[in-house]
C-alpha cells in the first residue's frame, strides 16, 4: 500500500456533515489532484471528534495541527501554505476562548488533553468505513483472543473484575449481567445492543456507531461467546441514518472477512449480526419494551421478573447492553480488569463518555475518568461558561436525572457520589445551565418530555406526570399557590414508588432536583409572581435602570417590538404595552442597565403617565432588587 | 480479502502501520524537508519526492516525513534536517535527489549520520 507523508484526518461526523465537511473533502481531493500530490497526502473521513461546536475539523498528521471551522474556499490555502510550504495557516488553528490564545496542536488544546480515550479510542483516527483500519488498532484482536484463548468463564470473570458497569443509565455491572444469563439452559440465546438513544441533547452513542461501528460489532462479539448467543441485534433510531449506515457497512465487512457469520476466525463459533431500526419512542429504550418492538410488537415495558437473562427477546434468554458498554470491552479483554480498574474509583472504574452542551465555551463530546470533579469537567476540557455569564447549575442523566448547584462542583463524576446529589451519572448528557435559566421552566421541559414519552400502561406515571405538568404550567404562568411545592413532591413520590418502569420512576428526578436547590426560585413563581430570570413571560417586566442607563441605544436596536425609546445621552425607556418580555433587550445591554421586575410592577408602570411618579415607582423597583 | 485468521489479523495491522505511526505519533525518526519559496525553487520538491520514493521501496514503517518552512538558509537550499529519536538532529545542505538517497541509507537506515553534506555544528553563524 502507498506510504503517505501526511494524513488529513477529517470529521465526518454528523455535525461537521452538516457544516459542509464533504464539500471540504471533495475539494481536498480535487485540489491535490490537481497539485499531483495525491500520492503523498491522504485524506480520511473519520467519524465525530468531539470538538462538533467547532466543526468542520480536521486534524492534520504527523504534526498534530488541529484545524476548526474549515470551508472550501481554505482548502488552496492549507495546500499552498501548509502541504507545500509547511507553514500552518494561523487563522484556522483552535483559539482558546479566555486568554484568545492560538493553539496549534490538537494535543495541546485542554479541550483534547485532559480527556482519556478507551470507549473513543478511535475517534478521529480511522476511517470509520474501512475495516482495514479498525484491524490496524488492534481490532478483532480481542474477539480473537475471547474465541481462542478464552472460556466463557474466563471472559466473564475478566469483566467481572474490571468493575465496568451498563453505560446506558442504570450502572448494573455488566460481567454480572453476562454471568447470569451464561448460566441458563436454552437452545438460543440473544446478544442485544441498545442504540435507542433517547435523552433529548445526548449523542454519546451515536458518535460511537458513527465513528467506530467495529468496536460495537466486537463487543458484541466477545459478549455472544460469554453467553452463548448466536444471533444478535443492534436497536438504533432510524432518526440516526449515518450510524445506521455506518454498522450496516461494518456488518458487511466483518461478515466478508469471516469476522461475522459461521465459522468465525476459523474457530467453529457462530454469531449473526441485524440492524433493527427503531421509530424513536424513548421507552423503547428501556430493555423489556426494545425486545418486544424487535418481536414486531409495540414498544412497552412489561414486569420484571422473569429478567431478560431468563427470558427475553422471544422468550429467550438475551443480554442487551448500551453502545458505550460494548465500547469498552474489547480494550478490558486485550488489556486485562487491572488495565482498566486503574482508572476511577472503586466502586466507578474506568472512563465515561458525556455530550457536554449548554451555555458551555467548548461544546462537545468528551470521555474523562470516572473520579473526575465536575468542576474540572466545566471549567478545564468545557473552557468555562460561554458569553461571560454565570454558572447557575449542570443538569446530568436528562429526563431520568436531576440538576446539581454551584456549591456541589466539586462533587467527583461517580456512579455513588452523583446519585447523592439527586441526579444520576445516566448515559451521558450533560447540559450547563447560567443566570438566564429558569430552574421551574428546566423542570418542565423534562417532565414535557417524559409526559409525551410515558407509553401510558401504568396510571402513576401517565396520569402523575400529567398532573406534575399542569401544576408547573400553572406556577410557570402566574396561577401558582403556596401548597403547589408540597404537592409536587408528594406526587412525585408516590409516581417513584408505583411506577412499573424506569421511565416513571424516574420522571419526577428533574422536579425534586431543581425544588431541593432552587427552591427560592419555585417561591418567587408562586409568592411573588416574578421569574427572576426573565424566562416566564406572565411572571416578569423588563425596565431600565435609568440611573445606570449609558443611552447606547443597543437595547433599542434589538427589541423586535420597537417597545424601547430613548435618544442620544437620554435614558432609554421601555413601553409596557408594547413589550412583549422576549429578554433581547437585557441580553443587549453591556451595562446591567436592564432590570427584571415581578408582573405587578408592570401594571402600576402602565396605569401610571405621570413622570415623576413612574420615576418613583422605578427608583423604588431598583431599590426592592438591590435589598 | 477472503475469510480471515486469527494470522491474517495480525499481517493486516503490520501492513498499515506507517499510516498509524503516521497518526499516533510513536516513529523512530523524522525527516524535514525545507520548502519555503527558495527551497521548492531550488529542487526542495525532488528531495521530498526522493524520501518518499526511499520509504516505499524499502518498506519503512517507523519513519515519518514533515515539511517546513524557510529555514533562513537561502543559499544553501534546497534542505532537510534527519532527526533520529533521542539523537542530535543534524540538518543537511544544498541537496539533491542523489546526496538524499545517500542520507537515507546511511543516516536513516544505518545510523551514520553523512558528514560531507550536513552543516557543519557551528556554521550556523557563517552567513
Ligand atoms: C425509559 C428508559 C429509556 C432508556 N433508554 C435507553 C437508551 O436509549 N439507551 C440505552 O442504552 N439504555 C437505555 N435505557 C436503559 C436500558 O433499559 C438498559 O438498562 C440498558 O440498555 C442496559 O445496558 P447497559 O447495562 O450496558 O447500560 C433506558 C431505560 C429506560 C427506563
Ligand atoms: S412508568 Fe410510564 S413509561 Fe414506564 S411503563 Fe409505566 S406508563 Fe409506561
Ligand atoms: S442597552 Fe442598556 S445602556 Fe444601552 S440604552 Fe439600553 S438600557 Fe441603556
Ligand atoms: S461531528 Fe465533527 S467534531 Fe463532532
Ligand atoms: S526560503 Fe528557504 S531558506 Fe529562505
Amino acid at each position: 500500500m502507498e506510504k503517505y507523508r501526511t494524513s488529513v484526518m477529517l470529521c465526518g461526523g454528523t455535525g461537521c456533515i452538516a457544516g459542509g465537511s464533504l464539500k471540504v473533502k471533495n475539494a481536498l481531493i480535487d485540489e491535490l489532484r490537481n497539485r499531483g500530490l495525491e500520492n503523498e497526502i491522504n485524506v480520511v473521513v473519520t467519524g465525530c471528534n468531539g470538538f462538533c461546536a467547532q466543526g468542520p475539523v480536521m486534524t492534520v498528521y504527523p504534526e498534530d495541527i488541529f484545524y476548526e471551522k474549515v470551508t472550501v474556499s481554505d482548502v488552496p490555502v492549507i495546500i499552498e501554505e501548509h502541504f507545500i510550504k509547511g507553514r500552518p495557516v494561523e487563522r484556522l488553528l483552535y483559539k482558546e476562548p479566555v486568554k484568545k490564545q492560538t493553539i496549534p496542536l490538537m494535543r495541546d488544546i485542554p479541550f483534547f488533553n485532559l480527556q482519556v480515550l478507551r470507549a473513543l479510542r478511535n475517534k478521529g483516527l480511522i476511517d470509520a468505513e474501512k475495516i482495514d483500519e479498525y484491524i490496524a488498532r488492534d481490532g478483532y484482536q480481542a474477539a480473537a483472543k475471547a474465541l481462542t484463548e478464552m472460556t466463557p468463564e474466563q471472559v466473564i470473570d475478566e469483566l467481572k473484575r474490571s468493575g465496568l458497569r451498563g453505560r446506558g443509565g442504570a450502572g448494573f455491572p455488566t460481567g454480572m449481567k453476562w454471568e447470569l444469563c451464561s448460566r441458563v439452559k436454552g437452545d438460543r440465546k440473544y446478544i442485544l445492543c441498545n442504540g435507542d438513544e433517547g435523552d433529548p441533547g445526548a449523542f454519546m452513542d451515536r458518535s460511537i456507531m458513527e465513528a467506530d461501528p467495529h468496536v460495537v460489532l466486537e463487543g458484541m462479539i466477545i459478549g455472544a461467546k460469554a453467553i452463548g448467543a448466536d444471533k444478535g441485534y443492534i436497536y438504533v433510531r432510524a432518526e440516526y441514518p449515518l450510524a445506521v449506515h455506518r454498522l450496516q457497512l461494518a456488518i458487511n465487512q466483518a461478515k466478508e472477512y469471516g469476522l461475522l457469520g459461521e465459522n468465525i476466525l476459523g474457530t467453529g463459533f457462530n454469531l449473526d449480526i441485524e440492524i433493527y431500526l427503531g421509530a424513536g419512542a424513548f421507552v423503547c429504550g428501556e430493555e423489556t419494551a426494545l425486545m418486544r418492538s424487535i418481536e414486531g410488537k409495540r414498544g412497552m415495558p412489561r414486569p420484571r421478573p422473569p429478567f431478560p437473562a431468563q427470558k427475553g427477546l422471544w422468550d429467550k434468554p438475551s443480554v442487551l447492553n448500551n453502545v458505550e458498554t460494548y465500547a469498552n470491552i474489547p480494550q478490558i479483554i486485550l488489556n486485562g480488569a487491572d488495565w482498566y480498574r486503574s482508572l476511577g474509583t472503586e466502586k466507578s472504574t474506568g472512563t465515561k463518555v458525556f455530550a457536554l452542551t449548554g451555555a458551555i465555551n467548548n461544546v462537545g463530546l468528551i470521555e474523562v475518568p470516572m473520579g473526575i470533579p465536575l468542576r474540572k469537567i466545566i471549567y478545564d476540557i468545557g473552557g468555562g461558561i460561554s458569553k461571560n455569564r454565570k454558572f447557575k447549575a449542570v443538569q446530568l442523566g436528562g429526563p431520568s436525572g436531576g440538576c446539581i448547584p454551584e456549591y456541589l462542583l466539586d462533587t467527583p463524576v461517580t456512579y455513588e457520589d452523583i446519585v447523592q446529589t439527586g441526579a444520576i451519572v445516566g448515559s451521558g448528557g450533560m447540559v450547563v445551565m447560567n443566570d438566564l435559566n429558569c430552574m421551574v421552566s428546566v423542570a418542565k421541559f423534562f417532565l414535557e418530555f417524559t409526559t409525551d414519552e410515558s407509553c401510558g400502561k401504568c396510571p402513576p406515571c401517565r396520569i402523575g406526570t400529567t398532573v406534575m405538568l399542569d401544576i408547573l404550567t400553572n406556577i410557570t404562568e402566574g396561577r401558582g399557590k403556596e401548597e403547589y411545592i408540597e404537592l409536587l413532591q408528594d406526587i412525585s413520590q408516590d409516581i417513584i414508588a408505583t411506577s412499573l418502569c424506569g421511565l416513571g420512576q424516574t420522571a419526577p428526578n428533574p422536579v425534586l432536583t431543581t425544588i431541593k436547590y432552587f427552591r427560592d426560585e419555585y417561591e418567587s413563581h408562586i409568592n411573588e409572581k416574578w421569574c427572576k430570570t426573565g424566562v416566564c413571560k406572565e411572571l416578569c417586566t423588563f425596565y431600565v435602570d435609568e440611573e445606570k442607563c449609558k443611552a447606547c441605544g443597543a437595547c433599542k436596536r434589538v427589541c423586535p417590538q420597537n417597545a424601547v425609546s430613548g435618544e442620544k445621552k437620554v435614558p432609554h425607556r421601555i413601553d409596557q404595552s408594547k413589550c412583549i418580555q422576549c429578554r433581547s433587550c437585557y441580553e443587549a445591554c453591556k451595562f446591567d442597565s436592564i432590570k427584571i421586575g415581578p408582573r405587578s410592577l408592570r401594571e402600576r408602570l402602565m396605569e401610571t403617565t405621570d413622570q415623576e411618579a413612574l420615576k418613583e415607582i422605578y427608583t423604588a423597583a431598583i431599590a426592592a432588587k438591590e435589598e | 480479502m477472503a475469510r480471515l485468521t486469527v494470522d491474517d489479523l495480525k499481517k493486516i495491522k503490520e501492513e498499515y502501520k506507517s499510516t498509524l505511526t503516521l497518526r499516533e505519533g510513536g516513529s523512530r525518526a523524522k525527516i524535514t524537508v525545507h520548502m519555503g519559496t527558495c527551497g521548492i525553487a531550488a529542487g526542495a520538491r525532488k528531495v521530498m519526492e526522493a524520501v518518499l520514493d526511499e520509504i516505499n521501496k524499502n518498506n519503512v514503517k517507523d519513519v515519518i516525513v514533515t515539511n517546513s518552512g524557510c529555514a533562513g538558509l537561502c543559499s544553501k537550499e534546497p534542505m532537510a534536517t534527519v532527526e533520529i529519536i533521542n539523537e542530535a538532529p543534524v540538518k543537511y545542505v544544498q541537496l539533491n535527489e542523489e546526496k538524499i538517497r545517500k542520507i537515507f541509507k546511511e543516516h536513516v537506515m544505518e545510523g551514520n549520520a553523512v558528514q560531507d553534506y550536513a552543516l557543519v555544528v557551528g556554521s550556523e553563524t557563517a552567513y
